[in-house]
């Protein structure tokens, strides 16, 4: 153990480039656990802030505000009949629901939520990343296809004509932002996620605002791609209630229906991890070099804790602002001790041993939570795109968006006129 | 895939005649069956997609037999009576009082104007007239169900196309409505608020600010709607141009109320043939220009906010005296028959009775305007896609309550 934090705490290289096989299983171990406490809180949050802007409470009922109904689901989820149609193509009934999961959690692998915090730094990292998500949409169509059934073949239908047309542009916009990162002085660009974010340190600046707006461009033209490429509102349409009853997972139920679930968040926060990684500085705090030195190092180094902090003293509010009736007693326990462990968190965090290595990790999961934000705003925003409209937008608009960004980016420094 | 597809479209040899289903089917190849030099992409077989009676936006048990080329659509074909509790017939064995609750449970969204229209039938056909103060509170009542009515349309079509929100703002502010109505009459939905002759119940105290007040609230909400969804480009794409229908195939398909007047027709049975006093009132017919999604969409809204001007002028101008008419305790109408509309918020809303001269109607029958305006679905939606064939579900405003009956 010793040897691990030792390890944490001096490394330069993530665990897979020293080839530490041991603490590269622990990391793997973590983020599965992170994602899947992620998937779990993203759930809870969703139907409490959807609930929120529909002017309705959410869940109040299994556990303090709510707090334990995702478990309760999973839990629900998992003691349900499996059910398989018996006209379905049961081997690949089976297996695409895992190979959604897998395709999802894989691409994990890359990502760096700090210099050294990422399970292996892969000098083709992007490319790695956008191949095993678009793997994705293979799942998608085997349980469409293995269904044998009209709702989910429509559904997997769209979804791949779907994902297949929106990469282009996505791939697109990644390139511009790859070829950003030649800009630097010795102007050697680079694939690896991990560099991708030392080269906007290097160039001191984000490229979500180098080139401007063309850097703003590529990262709006992912924005709307990531939004399609996941399947969500407004680009919802393979899993379109009101018109193909549940899409691709119509005949899914119980814990295969949940892997789809699964797999959907852990692909959402990959997207924005790829976001997050290639223009929005990925783990580095705000203005580091604008607000450089000791003092400011220090002040936002506080940010964790405060968070922490925070969402306790918060969740103490919700304690004392709790009806004073005895039915409410196990509730309001409930959320005391909820607020007590968020007040531990937050204290542990002010050890500066933990507060000094936890800063990257903490910067760039507020970054993707302003993304899983949006998701659920849009949400409650938007009507559907219709399915025509939905392809005019992708080749009639992003993919030429997308192409005349990649031309501007690729040409200017060649002609030496870069800002 | 199924045996549908399996086997040749053009073929019936294998299909068993006596069953509806193969009726359907058989009747669906005969007319949508393709030309032979305009055969489906690739020359693959259509797809025959049973969208309902189990389907989240149908609007209830609505069955749609849709064929598909990919997601294009070839021909529709309803199948309705899924809710059919035999209305109608249950009337022959009611007298005319004990029938009128069972008109309420027709369309159960608008629940006033069933009432409404089967009550002045009755008296139409008894010649008698329900008192002043009697036809303003029916008015109110009316227009505010106009506006309920309204607004769970607006909530559920919004939520066909994709937008969730809308849903849960318009039943906050339906629920305003429904709680005047609890405390008119002590129900909320199926309020059998009238009588024939009149109303039963004088209105209670504060019911004049509690309606001054809800107009107060509700316009600036309709607003909020707007804000949401009449300039939302997505919202623009997916209606506009959408389940067009013109003027002329409106009228021949029977077709009223609002989605006639999208079509740009300026038939109102309220300024048309006024009844219940609509005369005194002064408020415009809002109509369209393209027939289309969009127009239905911006004319129920206009709508919404006529009735607003109408409850206001019948608030202020509400008249005092007595709320029944002189009506016999034994209904027994001369031998005859009577058809009497309204405009109900869904369309023309019509009553046929036959009197025998007994206390019980000889026959009555309905005109709904949601089972006539669904006749208009299939021309809406040809070459359509699938999301427009619910996007035109929706924007029909259909309670298969009364489509059944």
């Amino acid at each position: 153990m010793q040897d691990f934090l030792n390890y944490i705490q001096h490394s330069s290289q993530t665990p897979g480039e020293a080839g530490n096989f041991a603490w590269a299983t622990i990391y793997i171990l973590i983020i599965f656990t992170g994602i899947s406490v992620a998937v779990i809180a993203m759930n809870w949050l969703e139907r409490k802030v959807l609930a929120h802007m529909q002017v309705r409470l959410g869940p109040m009922r299994v556990g303090p505000h709510g707090l334990l109904q995702p478990i309760a689901d999973a839990l629900k989820l998992l003691i349900k009949e499996d059910i398989m149609p018996s006209e379905a193509d049961r081997l690949v009934f089976w297996l695409a629901p895992v190979t959604v999961v897998i395709t999802a959690f894989t691409v994990f692998i890359v990502i760096p939520f700090g210099p050294t915090h990422a399970v292996t730094d892969m000098n083709i990292g992007i490319l790695f990343m956008l191949g095993v998500s678009s793997l994705g949409v293979l799942g998608i169509i085997m349980a469409g296809w293995a269904s044998n059934s009209h709702y989910p073949l429509l559904g997997a239908l769209r979804s791949s004509s779907q994902m297949v047309s929106y990469e282009i542009a996505m791939g697109m916009a990644v390139i511009s932002a790859v070829l950003m990162t030649t800009l630097t002085s010795d102007g050697v660009g680079t694939l690896s996620m991990i560099q991708i974010v030392q080269s906007q340190d290097k160039q001191q600046t984000w490229f979500l605002f180098r080139m401007f707006p063309f850097g703003f461009l590529a990262f709006f033209i992912f924005a709307v791609a990531m939004v399609a490429e996941t399947n969500r509102a407004p680009f919802d349409l393979p899993e379109a209630e009101s018109e193909l009853v549940a899409g691709f997972h119509t005949e899914y139920s119980g814990f295969r229906w949940s892997l789809f679930f699964l797999a959907e968040y852990a692909a959402m926060l990959a997207v924005s991890s790829i976001a997050v990684t290639l223009w929005l500085g990925g783990w580095m705090r705000p203005f580091p070099h604008w607000m450089a030195g000791v003092g400011w190092d220090a002040f936002f180094s506080f940010f964790p804790a405060a968070t922490f902090l925070i969402l306790a003293l918060l969740a103490l509010i919700g304690t004392v602002r709790m009806p004073k009736h005895p039915a409410f007693k196990i509730q309001k326990g409930g959320l005391g001790l909820f607020a007590l462990v968020l007040c531990g968190i937050g204290i542990l965090l002010l050890v500066p041993a933990v507060k000094d290595r936890i800063q990257d990790i903490y910067w760039f999961v507020a970054k993707v939570s302003v993304f899983m934000y949006a998701y659920i705003w849009y949400r409650g925003t938007f009507p559907r795109y219709r399915f025509d409209q939905l392809m005019k937008l992708g080749w009639k608009v992003m993919i030429p968006m997308g192409i005349a960004v990649l031309i501007v980016v690729a040409a200017a420094p060649a002609f030496n006129f870069v800002w | 895939m199924s045996e549908l597809t399996k086997t040749d479209p053009n073929s019936t040899a294998n299909l068993d005649l006596d069953t509806p289903e193969s009726q359907i089917e058989t009747y669906l190849h005969h007319r949508a069956a393709p030309q032979p030099e305009e055969r489906t992409y690739l020359d693959a077989n259509e797809l025959v997609l049973n969208m309902g009676p189990q389907h989240p936006s149908t609007h209830g048990v609505l069955r749609v037999i849709l064929k598909l080329d990919g997601e294009k659509v070839l021909g529709t074909e309803c199948i309705i009576g899924y809710l059919h509790r035999g209305v109608e017939k249950i009337a022959e064995n009611r007298t005319y009082t004990m029938f009128n609750p069972y008109v309420d449970r027709m369309d159960y969204v608008a629940a006033v104007s069933n009432g409404l229209g089967y009550c002045e039938a009755v008296e139409k056909l008894l010649n008698i007239e329900a008192p002043p103060r009697a036809q303003y509170i029916r008015v109110i009542l009316a227009e505010l169900n106009r506006l309920a009515s309204h607004m769970l349309w607006l909530g559920t079509h919004a939520l066909d196309i994709g937008a969730i929100t809308p849903l849960f703002y318009t039943f906050r502010d339906r629920e305003e409505i429904l709680k005047i109505f609890e405390k008119y009459c002590g129900a909320r939905l199926t309020t059998h608020a009238f009588r024939i002759g009149g109303c039963l119940y004088e209105t209670y105290d504060g019911f004049e600010q509690d309606v001054m007040k809800f107009v107060k609230f509700v316009r600036p909400k309709i607003d909020e709607y707007e804000a949401l969804l009449t300039t939302n480009r997505i919202w623009v794409e997916r209606t506009k141009g959408v389940g067009v229908i013109s003027a002329a195939d409106a009228i021949d398909l029977g077709v009223t109320g609002p989605v006639l007047r999208a079509s740009g027709v300026q038939w109102d049975l309220r300024k048309a043939q006024p009844y219940s006093g609509y005369e005194k009132f002064e408020f415009e017919i809002p109509t369209g220009t393209n027939g289309d999604t969009y127009d239905r969409y911006i004319v129920r809204i206009a709508e919404m906010h006529q009735s607003l001007r109408i409850i206001e002028q019948a608030v202020a101008g509400i008249p005092e005296g007595p709320i029944m008419g002189k009506v016999p305790k034994v209904m027994k109408p001369p031998v005859g028959e009577i058809y009497h509309s309204i405009e109900a918020p869904k369309g023309e809303l019509g009553y046929f009775i036959v009197s025998d001269g007994s206390t019980q109607p000889y026959r009555v029958r309905v005109r709904p305007p949601s089972f006539v305006n669904l006749q208009a679905l299939d021309k809406m939606v040809q070459g359509a896609l699938v999301a427009d064939v619910v996007a035109v579900i929706g924007t029909i405003d259909i309670v298969l309550g009364e489509v059944d009956r």
